[in-house]
């Protein structure tokens, strides 16, 4: 009776395993979501999510990947830093996701970065970053400083001749560090100290009477003046409206901005700011068909003829295809395969020309140079040639100027020392020493 | 062959006689005028742009304004050009360039833009300051003299000259003066021109000076500071006045945050959390006026303030009655109740309206700023704050002193059991004085919309420094939240340009503490009886 009983459990047993197996094999594609949809970040995260509902919808539509359909998995991290490493073991260990795309904050980034290392997931992560940092399991598919910063200095420098500059930034770790190379950068190109302002700002600032006032009275000592603006979020609106008030113009001194996109726009009446600048890879306005195709699917989708797209939407559109490309190409998702195949792979990005997946896991990208407009869309008024490979290690920090990034074996490597010829620990590792 | 010619004219007369139309169409100089700037490179802009404004065309003003605010486009299938009128969403409305005909609707697919970019921006400012020069308006003139401070090129000079040649009025002529001065000083460093300069408050006269210092030819360079030195004192003063009105203003905004929770927390002593979402609710309903008057931002603003009072008072006695009344008498309970309310309604208006900021329209008599002089200007939008805060703290005091009400809420927090003898009906006098706190909340949201992004985060960033300046005023006393928000303010901007945003904000706080060690019951204290309690 014992025995039977037990053979019997096994053979259940065994044929769980077995339907368990059978299913991971033909069962769909699960895709991770963890974007915040409440606190802060929901403002900005939340179309990120739709971005990915969108996109996966309409691969489904267009029959799945390896014939499997695709899964989305959403969860609510909350703006809560910590709890985006716990919402990411949720997805990992529990949901058995395959691949995840999210965060916004590199503070959420490497509260999430140990997590994924530990338990081998993989993490496309959209939004332009101070850089330092090359993960085995992350892919930067948004901007590192050497695709949006120096481009937009060397632009200010050069075209407009800016010869005095301000660096405005939120009070975090983005904007310290963005400013610290662009300093150094500065200063390599034969800036004077004297000649640069820096200034920093609590999050969600509102009273920019002061640093406005100091701004226009840095800029009257008789050299072309430029702000560098890396204020986050709905910070910009106040200031831009205060710019405005004192009557700050951008043909007298221009303010290019690296965190104001279209969605931040959206929120403010646009007249006064005509002219000012943004820096980013990819705006709303841009002439291509995969742009208007992108943008009409996106109206139908969020269904409101007012949507506007973004530079982290677009990283967003090429990190998932760039995923389905690469399981495509390696034949399973097996996270091991795919992160060998994704390296070197190409797909359009929505501006007209390509996206590759390079060795440090950085991408590249056309820089764009934009003027606001009184619609709170930008027009181009520069770009780049041709297109930008992401740095991981800027060239202008000291100790970081001598690492490089390569995952592709022999290597394998995030942060390898030429000098030294060893590797140092992994990026999960250090952030988690950083705590 | 003057006869050929006198038959072609002919020919060309009688041909336009029934052609009328197609003729015209042809002969227009506006579309060689047009496409000169539409095909014009970088470099030859500044060409096509001139020859606009010296066309005589009477269109070339609204042509070169449109070409400036970037609506100036070329259909791609068939090259015409035309100013975008309406150029939000997909589809953009259109009208003929040269006809100003309404072509209707068309995909922004389909449209090319002409670019412009901040250098050719400059050049066509200087060269529609140049038109209104000329203008009859007065105003015009005047606005057109300032504007070019500092956009004077070498193709400007002639004509400027020639226009102070005329008898115009004095103050432009000053202005025209000084904008031909900079231009002399930056770029030919002419040592006369500086003394026209000295003097000036100017920022861009004084960066044409500045640049003049470090100049190689020393009798320049000594000029030129010695022309700097002599604004210097004035400069200074001008700037003390600055940072003073930075300060109250900044002052204004603490107040009328705070003086609603003064009421509530102040005089009922109910710590409410959700005095933030209160201020959220004001600002958001001076959102959904300006939806519900499309076009008239002002008057849904104005309109805003009795129905943000309305909203938020109702919002604050449907609090009291559902939570806050079951409370009495226990803080601890109260203010984690309220801070759940807070919450949720932090969510609903996420949820219901958008997590997204709202675009909140700030009315043409609000923006800008009132010019003191060339160094001081007071910006509008504060300025009206300012004001409104006073305003609300004086209606206040009035219903707090002189009316019926003023005196029960007065009587029920001094002794309630006594004022309850006396046939007073205390339940109602809490409700009316939390919905008039609440409604005050509701009236610094609507302030705030004009200064802040609304957002379902607004309140939060509120609540603190609201609770501060009530603290440090002294509980349950209004003129302590009025002269502490406006110290507060004071010190903060004071503390700013040579500390920091961030460094000044805590400084302040640090001092708070300090000051809340030495006098705990703040800056006026209440004294009496009623303080014991």
């Amino acid at each position: 009776m014992n025995a039977k009983k037990s053979l019997k459990l096994g053979l259940s047993a065994l044929a769980l395993t077995v339907s368990l197996s059978v299913t991971a094999q033909e069962g769909p594609i699960k895709v991770g979501i963890l974007h915040s949809l409440s606190g802060t970040m929901a403002i900005s995260e939340t179309a990120l999510k739709d971005t990915m509902l969108m996109l996966i919808e309409k691969q489904n539509a267009e029959g799945g990947v390896l014939g499997r359909q695709l899964e989305p998995v959403v969860v609510d991290p909350a703006s809560n830093w910590p709890l985006f490493a716990e919402k990411a073991r949720e997805l990992l260990a529990q949901e058995k996701v395959d691949v995840i795309f999210g965060n916004w904050t590199s503070v959420s980034r490497k509260s999430v970065l140990p997590v994924i290392e530990e338990l081998n997931g993989l993490l496309f992560y959209p939004v332009q970053y101070e850089g330092e940092e090359s993960s085995e399991n992350v892919f930067y598919t948004g901007a590192a400083p050497n695709q949006q910063a120096i481009p937009a200095v060397d632009y200010l420098m050069n075209t407009i001749g800016v010869e005095r500059w301000v660096l405005a930034g939120t009070d975090y770790v983005y904007p310290r560090t963005t400013n610290k190379i662009l300093e150094t950068y500065l200063k390599d190109q034969g800036v004077a100290e004297a000649d640069i302002m820096i200034n920093y700002t609590p999050f969600g600032h509102s009273d920019w009477q002061n640093i406005v006032s100091d701004i226009k009275r840095f800029g009257s000592a008789g050299k072309k003046t430029a702000v560098v603006s890396t204020i986050n979020g709905d910070a910009n609106v106040p200031f831009y409206r205060e710019l405005g008030n004192q009557g700050v113009s951008a043909s007298d001194i221009p303010v290019v901005a690296f965190s104001v996109g279209e969605q931040e726009l959206s929120g403010i009446d646009t007249g006064p700011l005509v002219g000012h600048l943004a820096a980013w890879n990819y705006f709303m306005s841009v002439d291509s068909d995969a742009n208007y195709d992108f943008i009409d699917e996106w109206v139908k989708f969020s269904q409101d003829d007012e949507a506007v797209t973004n530079d982290p939407m677009e990283a967003h559109y090429i990190g998932f295809n760039m995923y389905i490309e690469a399981v495509n190409k390696a034949g399973t998702t097996d996270v091991d395969a795919v992160k060998d195949a994704i390296i070197g792979v190409s797909v359009p990005n929505l501006t007209g020309g390509y996206a590759t997946m390079m060795p440090n896991h950085h991408i590249t990208k056309p820089v764009l140079i934009g003027e606001i407009q009184d619609n709170g869309q930008f027009s181009t008024v520069w770009q780049t040639p041709s297109t930008v490979a992401g740095d991981a290690w800027s060239d202008f920090l000291p100790g970081s100027r001598d690492l490089i990034a390569d995952w592709r074996k022999p290597m394998s490597c995030g942060n390898f020392n030429v000098k030294e010829g060893k590797c140092g620990a992994s990026a999960g590792e250090q952030a988690l020493a950083a705590e | 062959m003057s006869i050929t010619r006198l038959l072609t004219s002919l020919l060309f007369v009688i041909a336009m006689a029934f052609t009328p139309l197609a003729a015209a169409q042809q002969e227009d100089p506006g579309v060689a005028l047009l496409n000169d700037l539409a095909t014009a490179s970088p470099r030859e802009v500044e060409a096509a742009i001139k020859a606009i404004a010296n066309s005589g065309d009477e269109r070339a003003r609204s042509w070169l304004e449109a070409f400036g605010s970037n609506r100036l486009s070329i259909i791609k299938d068939s090259g015409k050009i035309v100013v975008v009128l309406n150029n939000r969403g997909r589809d953009w409305t259109i009208a003929d360039a040269l006809t100003s005909e309404n072509l209707g609707e068309i995909s922004r697919r389909k449209l090319d833009r002409i670019n412009i970019n901040n250098a050719m921006r400059r050049q066509l400012e200087g060269t529609l300051a140049m038109l209104d020069l000329y203008a009859d308006n007065p105003d015009l003139q005047a606005q057109a003299g300032k504007d070019l401070l500092g956009k004077v090129d070498e193709a400007l000079v002639e004509p400027l000259t020639e226009f102070l040649a005329q008898d115009r009025p004095r103050a432009v002529t000053n202005r025209v003066e000084q904008a031909l001065a900079i231009y002399r000083v930056e770029q030919l460093g002419d040592i006369e021109a500086v003394d026209v300069l000295a003097g000036s408050l100017h920022s861009r006269a004084r960066a044409a000076l500045n640049s003049a210092v470090t100049s190689d030819d020393p009798a320049l360079a000594g000029k030129a500071r010695i022309a700097l030195e002599s604004v210097e004192q004035k400069l200074k003063l001008n700037r003390a006045a600055e940072t003073l009105y930075f300060g109250l203003s900044l002052g204004s905004v603490l107040v009328l945050a705070a003086i609603g929770l003064a009421i509530t927390f102040g005089v009922m002593g109910v710590i409410n959390m959700a005095h933030g979402e209160l201020i959220m609710l004001g600002a958001y309903t001076t959102w959904g006026m300006q939806q519900l008057l499309p076009g008239q931002p002002g008057l849904a603003l104005i309109l805003s303030i009795p129905a943000g009072f309305l909203v938020a008072a109702l919002a604050g006695v449907a609090i009291e009655r559902s939570v806050i009344q079951f409370l009495k008498g226990r803080p601890l309970e109260t203010l984690l109740a309220t801070f759940g309310i807070s919450l949720i309604l932090q969510q609903l208006v996420r949820t219901v309206i958008s997590p997204l900021n709202r675009t909140v329209i700030t009315p043409e008599w609000m923006s800008g700023s009132l010019i003191i002089n060339d160094a001081l200007s007071l910006t509008l939008n504060r300025l009206y704050v300012l004001a409104f805060a006073l305003l609300v703290f004086a209606a206040l005091m009035l219903i707090m002193r002189k009316t019926r009400l003023g005196l029960e809420v007065r009587a029920v927090t001094q002794n309630r059991a006594m004022a309850r003898s006396m046939g007073i009906r205390a339940t109602r006098v809490d409700v009316m004085t939390f919905a008039l706190g609440s409604g005050v909340a509701g009236l610094a949201g609507v302030a705030l919309s004009q200064l802040t992004n609304v957002g379902p985060n607004l309140g939060q960033n509120y609540i603190i420094d609201s609770f501060m300046v009530v603290v440090f005023g002294g509980v349950g006393n209004l003129w302590g939240t009025l002269v502490a928000g406006l110290t507060l303010g004071t010190l903060n901007q004071l503390l700013e340009p040579w500390a920091g945003a961030v460094l000044a904000k805590i400084v302040v706080l640090v001092f708070i503490i300090l000051f809340i060690q030495k006098r705990p019951r703040g800056l006026f204290p209440q004294k009496g009886r009623a303080a014991e309690g």
